[in-house]
């Protein structure tokens, strides 16, 4: 009989089903799953900038290509994608604030953290949308490359090509973010979440705007530092 | 079958350990003086001839990976997780270490032979 009570017996391990194993829902998993693949479309295009400049004799000078800023005369290098890159973990931080305000189901500070990430998003948006018309008029495009190598030589159209396909897709990115943001936003004003009793949602929203800051470290050292 | 309230969608998620707000704005701060230090290599060490672009290229990664270190191991909360999802999420960046290497390593060797 000793063996009917051991089938019988509960099994109360992670891996017995009944329960997540990861103990994190579905959606979070399924955010976290999305996020990898996402991951590897960045790499690939990343990683064909990094082939295509180590197969260059020469390669156009960042500090030259970037330097230009609003406000400042003739330019300072770096100076502007700097304040983009601030803006950007800025914003990341006002995120994760607003997730720590959902644990505490404090709905007013997590809609006015979304506020300020939105506000964040936004900022780093208009940023990119000067930088390129600016890049635009003078003369850089897609198969158009105005500038010239650091030796001198002239640099074929791969630089800009990559250039604004990468951070494109970024931008585009960060546009989603934004468009999520600003549902989830609403989401909180109408009570959504509250009535639901926890703020998972903006937790996995936030995973999303957290990628996008990620990705964007990246590009920022690849395609301005380096 | 008593633990069946453990099923039910969302009371899975087990209250665990949070980033408090100190928390969040120390990670804040570490990523802000990370990038400052990749500015100061950048326009001051780099022009004045301090570093050579031979050690500020692979200083810029270092901290560039100890960037996305903070952000997914406290702003993702990764770090938080259990050791299975860590794990489900980290191994397959590997294959992108791989591509990386395989590459970058092609790409040395058309520079080579042109």
């Amino acid at each position: 009989m000793s063996s009917v009570t051991n089938i019988d017996e509960i099994k109360s391990s992670p891996w017995n089903g009944g329960m997540s194993p990861f103990s994190v829902d579905y959606g979070k998993i399924m955010m976290w799953f999305f996020l990898i693949s996402d991951a590897f479309t960045f790499a690939t295009l990343l990683i064909a900038y990094g082939s295509i400049r180590f197969s260059a004799s020469s390669w156009p000078d960042p500090d030259i290509v970037f330097q230009s800023a609003p406000f400042i005369e003739g330019g300072a290098p770096l100076v502007f994608v700097g304040i983009m890159t601030f803006i950007l973990i800025l914003s990341s931080v006002t995120m994760v604030l607003a997730v720590e305000a959902g644990h505490r189901n404090a709905k007013k500070e997590v809609a006015n953290w979304m506020v300020w990430t939105i506000l964040g998003g936004i900022a780093f948006l208009g940023c990119q949308a000067w930088e390129w018309n600016h890049l635009h008029h003078q003369g850089a495009w897609w198969g158009m490359n105005p500038f010239l190598n650091a030796d001198g030589t002239i640099a074929s159209t791969n630089f800009t090509n990559l250039f604004f396909t990468i951070t494109g897709f970024h931008g585009f990115h960060v546009l989603s973010g934004v468009v999520l943001n600003i549902i989830i936003y609403f989401n909180v004003l109408a009570g959504t979440y509250e009535k639901r009793g926890h703020y998972d949602m903006v937790e996995k929203v936030g995973l999303y705007w957290h990628f996008v800051d990620l990705v964007w470290v990246f590009v920022f050292t690849f395609f301005y530092l380096v | 079958m008593n633990s069946s309230e453990n099923s039910t969608g969302n009371s899975v998620t087990v209250q665990h350990e949070t980033m408090s707000k100190k928390k969040i704005w120390n990670v804040f701060w570490i990523l802000t003086i990370i990038t400052a230090v990749e500015f100061i290599i950048a326009l001051v060490l780099v022009p004045k001839g301090i570093f050579s672009v031979g050690i500020a290229n692979p200083l810029y990664i270092i901290l560039t990976l100890m960037k996305a270190f903070y952000i997914v191991a406290f702003f993702m909360h990764l770090k938080f997780e259990k050791l299975t999802l860590i794990y489900s999420i980290a191994i397959p960046i590997l294959f992108i270490v791989a591509l990386i290497v395989a590459m970058l390593y092609e790409g040395n060797y058309w520079f080579d032979i042109r």
